[in-house]
């Protein structure tokens, strides 16, 4: 039996303000995808571009990383670092054959859990839609 | 520093397209400075071609390493063991540290993974600028530290030419002008009598390819 497809997706969150949204949508019994998992940095700018590629070596179906809002980082500018290196990220992912779309920013403050909720569901479907990362029956294949 | 950039990724993956075993080798010195080859950079490669070939259904085994200088046979010794076991070098050097790695691994293939651009600074971060051709025969003093063979756009030993318009180059205006900002510096130097004296045509006659310096 063909296993159905369950997407694996990959969050880089800044503990002061998307993680913290994301605690609020759990306080706030805000139902979204269960496929995010979510990787707790101290500040996006420590997001690497080697980072986000080998997420997606080891078989994510999409990655966000999720940086406070514009002009709010905790760390002066670290948001707008990740975010610059998402936007490479994207040339490289094009550049060697894997959809750009994969691969997101998100700015949500610590207070909107909602938005938190929408970045997770919209990551999930995406990765539904472009079907699961070619890499992944690799992965399955050499275990 | 010498300045160098990645070649375009298709073009790596086509010439390294005839070998199942790959070292990428990076450079700790000048590349890894300018963020071209070093070994944040050598792993970024790495990642994207094993991605690639992945994708590709191609089986090929990645390698990576990074020395503190390519251009110096000392670093490459150690790592030539290691060298042994693939069945190419991808070197992510300069011209110069490519060719000694190739010398010292002969008859291992050694693929240059980078444009060797020019020797340079950094203007600002992620930014770098070409300040000397190396021509061999530096005129810097008579100049207020300005190098008008690689910043003027025509190369002039005496200027500023007639196309010099607010401070700008007529060849490229987003560029000053070379002359303008010699002449400025030797006014804040006091030493605008140096600007009058003639510079002799450069002797390319006398330049040597290539150039060797030896220490007695």
């Amino acid at each position: 039996m063909v296993e159905a497809f369950e997407p694996k997706v990959v969050a880089f969150c800044c503990h002061y303000c998307a993680y913290s949204a994301a605690d609020l949508a759990g306080s706030m019994r805000l139902e979204y995808s269960p496929n995010v998992r979510i990787v707790k940095l101290m500040c996006t700018g420590r997001v690497d571009i080697i980072h986000l590629l080998k997420a997606f070596e080891d078989g994510a179906d999409t990655v966000f990383v999720a940086g406070c809002e514009e002009g709010a980082c905790h760390f002066l500018e670290g948001n707008m670092k990740a975010k610059q290196r998402v936007a490479q990220t994207r040339k490289l992912l094009k550049e060697i054959g894997l959809e750009p779309e994969r691969l997101e920013m998100f700015h949500i403050s610590a207070s909107n859990a909602p938005l938190f909720a929408a970045a997770c569901n919209e990551m999930t479907e995406r990765a539904r839609k472009l079907g699961p990362n070619p890499l992944r029956k690799e992965i399955v294949k050499a275990k | 520093m010498i300045v160098g950039d990645r070649k375009p990724f298709d073009e790596i993956k086509d010439n390294i397209r005839d070998y199942k075993k790959i070292l990428i080798l990076g450079c700790g010195t000048c590349v890894s400075v300018c963020q071209a080859g070093g070994e944040k950079e050598v792993e970024l490669l790495a990642s994207e071609l094993r991605i690639a070939n992945k994708l590709a259904g191609k089986d090929v085994e990645i390698g990576q390493a990074t020395i503190k200088r390519q251009c110096d046979k000392e670093f490459i010794e150690p790592i030539v063991e290691k060298a042994k076991q693939y069945d190419a070098v991808l070197s992510m050097a300069c011209g110069a540290g490519v060719q000694l790695v190739a010398d010292v691994m002969e008859p291992k293939p050694v693929i240059p993974a980078l444009n060797t651009d020019f020797i340079g600074i950094t203007e600002s971060p992620g930014t770098w600028v070409e300040r000397c051709q190396a021509c061999g025969n530096c005129l810097l003093e008579k100049t207020g530290g300005i190098c008008p063979i690689t910043r003027c756009a025509k190369g002039l030993l005496n200027g500023p030419c007639g196309g010099t318009k607010d401070g700008m180059c007529e060849v490229d205006t987003k560029k000053p002008c070379a002359w303008t900002l010699i002449y400025q510096r030797l006014e804040k130097q006091g030493k605008l009598d140096i600007f009058d004296e003639y510079n002799p045509p450069r002797n390319f006659q006398a330049v040597v390819m290539p150039g060797k310096v030896t220490k007695s």
